[in-house]
């Protein structure tokens, strides 16, 4: 268990982390979504005590981390820096973390293996790809059999092979109920793995929330209408008691009516359809929407905003009073 | 957290590395040979030197000319065990492995000062044996009065240089900014000061010229430095130890990176 508390990390004016509070919980996989420059890795840093908050708690198991005896038999976490000396071998750089924390140099031969990085356990670090250097990383993790793992963004450069692994693992440590706590900037990344989901943008809290609702909420399905008679369409609607919303180039979108019913009444009064198309927001572009205003580093491409980001936003305010 | 693992980790963090062998091994070829070659010259020249150079003549001291260029190399290996973490962001995985940064950084302090401890106390009474071949019979005998403190103490001196190194690259954290200020400081600026009679009375309370002031044993005529060899000595150990605090002081603030 991690809890947060009003968490914040100033740096002089910028504000990294913003009032922080939430809980990640054992048992399951918790997601930790948000753009790049979000401030998740230095969440995960203040986690570790490795940075000092501004102001705000945390606690792990209810302690805070430099009170841990042994820490990484508690929590073992893989960075976004790799953290190991060019020089030094994977086995050495694995038995010294493990002599810090008292954890038995057997453990070291079986997370090795566990990562399948055996056969390079002597080689330096500096000849090891970017997807070994991770596999070596999470290796560091799992040495101390930890009851909380967290993973910074742990399929970066990794193979699909690679990226499989990773998934499976998540899910099995989670299964034998462990805490799992993991970052990453893509939403299709989370949805295949995370139960539950936390997102953040410029360092504030977006949503707190489980997978399920989450998807619930937002792969939003619409039927988007493409017509030259405008008034005569909305006319038809509504007095079928359908509301229809102006869609992105002058198209229209009904929610909750299927095609098939919006084409008979538009069939009824004579109404020309361009188009009558069923559509699914992705995940993705939930996402998008729920961070667009936080998105530091935008491309600035001048297109127009989303149609539903008014909506999304309201959705983004009720998580937050929930 | 027990200190004993801590000390363990960092023995297995300082042994698997190349940087350990070589700068260590550097420093003890470098005092070594260069002694032995100052020492010979000085026997070919003493006897064209005037009367006041040949009272001052110390062999002892001699023997130890190499540690000028020898400390360089004892700079390195104190300055990498330190910011070899920070420079490769290993710094992260050692404090999260260790959050308590007292334990880290005195552990890691430990391990390394006394590698430099038995690598500088061998280097010494290597130096001083080896120089005295060179010297023939001018030379000075380990039983004479102050020759086996000023070997010791020559030990002592290459151990209190790593440990000051050590102290500037906990505060500075770069390699390249720690060496960048060190070598210069101590090969030339050091020397420069000490040298030049406007600096002198101040450049003799510098860590190097006070802590190399126990590896004499014969004082030059007309002597007026204001403390004796331990008294040297104990000014470089208080620069050590303003170092090493420094580096704690920072290292307990800042935000490991």
């Amino acid at each position: 268990m991690i809890e947060l508390e009003g968490l914040t990390k100033r740096y002089g004016e910028k504000v990294a982390v913003d009032n922080l509070t939430f809980t990640v919980r054992p048992g399951i996989v918790t997601g930790f979504l948000g753009p790049n420059g979000a401030g998740k890795s230095t969440t995960m840093r203040m986690i570790l005590g490795l940075d000092h908050p501004t102001a705000g708690d945390v606690r792990v198991d209810g302690t805070h981390y430099d009170r841990l005896k042994d820490p990484l038999t508690d929590i073992g976490a893989l960075l976004e820096a790799k953290g190991v000396h060019p020089g030094r071998s994977a086995y050495n750089h694995l038995l010294w973390l493990a002599q810090s924390n008292g954890i038995p140099e057997r453990r070291v031969r079986e997370v090795l293996d566990e990562v399948g990085l055996t056969a390079v356990a002597r080689k330096k670090a500096k000849g090891f790809s970017l997807g070994m250097g991770q596999r070596l990383g999470i290796a560091a993790a799992l040495l101390g059999d930890p009851r909380i793992l967290m993973f910074d963004e742990p399929v970066n450069g990794l193979d699909p092979e690679g990226i499989h692994w990773i998934r499976t693992l998540m899910k099995s440590l989670a299964e034998q109920g462990r805490t799992v706590f993991v970052s990453s900037h893509l939403m299709s990344e989370m949805a295949l793995t995370a139960d539950h989901l936390v997102v953040i943008g410029q360092g504030r809290l977006l949503a707190d929330t489980s997978m399920a609702e989450f998807i619930r909420r937002n792969s939003r399905s619409y039927v988007r209408v493409r017509t030259p008679q405008r008034e005569a369409l909305l006319d038809a609607l509504h007095r079928a008691g359908v509301t229809a919303v102006d869609g992105a180039d002058g198209t229209l979108e009904v929610d909750g009516t299927p095609a098939e019913a919006i084409g008979e009444l538009a069939a009824r009064d004579g109404v020309v359809l361009h188009e009558l198309s069923p559509q699914q927001a992705s995940l993705e572009e939930a996402f998008m929407q729920l961070t667009a205003e936080s998105v530091e580093y935008h491309a600035h491409t001048g297109a127009p905003l989303p149609p539903q980001q008014q909506q999304q936003q309201q959705w983004g305010e009720s998580w937050r009073k929930g | 957290m027990a200190t004993g693992q801590v000390v363990r980790s960092e023995w297995t963090k300082i042994r698997s590395v190349a940087s350990t062998v070589w700068t260590l091994s550097t420093a003890v070829v470098v005092t070594i040979a260069l002694g032995m070659l100052i020492s010979a010259l000085s026997k070919n020249e003493f006897d064209n030197l005037g009367e006041r150079e040949q009272l001052s003549f110390d062999p002892t001291f001699i023997s130890f000319a190499g540690t000028s260029l020898g400390q360089l190399a004892m700079i390195v290996f104190g300055v990498l065990v330190v910011s070899n973490e920070y420079s490769t962001g290993m710094i992260r995985a050692s404090l999260a492995a260790v959050p308590k940064r007292g334990v880290f950084l005195f552990s890691k302090l430990a391990v390394a000062t006394a590698l430099a401890f038995v690598v500088g106390m061998a280097t010494s009474f290597a130096t001083f044996f080896l120089g005295q071949l060179m010297l023939g019979d001018l030379r000075a005998s380990i039983g004479d009065d102050g020759v086996l403190r000023a070997v010791v103490g020559g030990g002592l001196y290459m151990t209190l240089i790593a440990l000051f190194s050590m102290g500037v690259a906990a505060m500075l954290r770069s390699p390249m900014l720690s060496l960048g200020i060190l070598m210069p400081f101590f090969f030339l600026i050091s020397n420069i000061l000490g040298n030049v009679s406007a600096t002198e009375k101040v450049g003799r309370f510098l860590p190097d010229q006070a802590g190399s002031r126990i590896m004499r044993v014969v004082t030059p005529v007309d002597d007026d430095t204001p403390y004796g060899p331990w008294g040297g000595l104990g000014i470089m150990a208080l620069w050590v130890i303003a170092a090493v605090a420094g580096g704690y002081v920072l290292l307990k603030r800042r935000d490991a990176q």
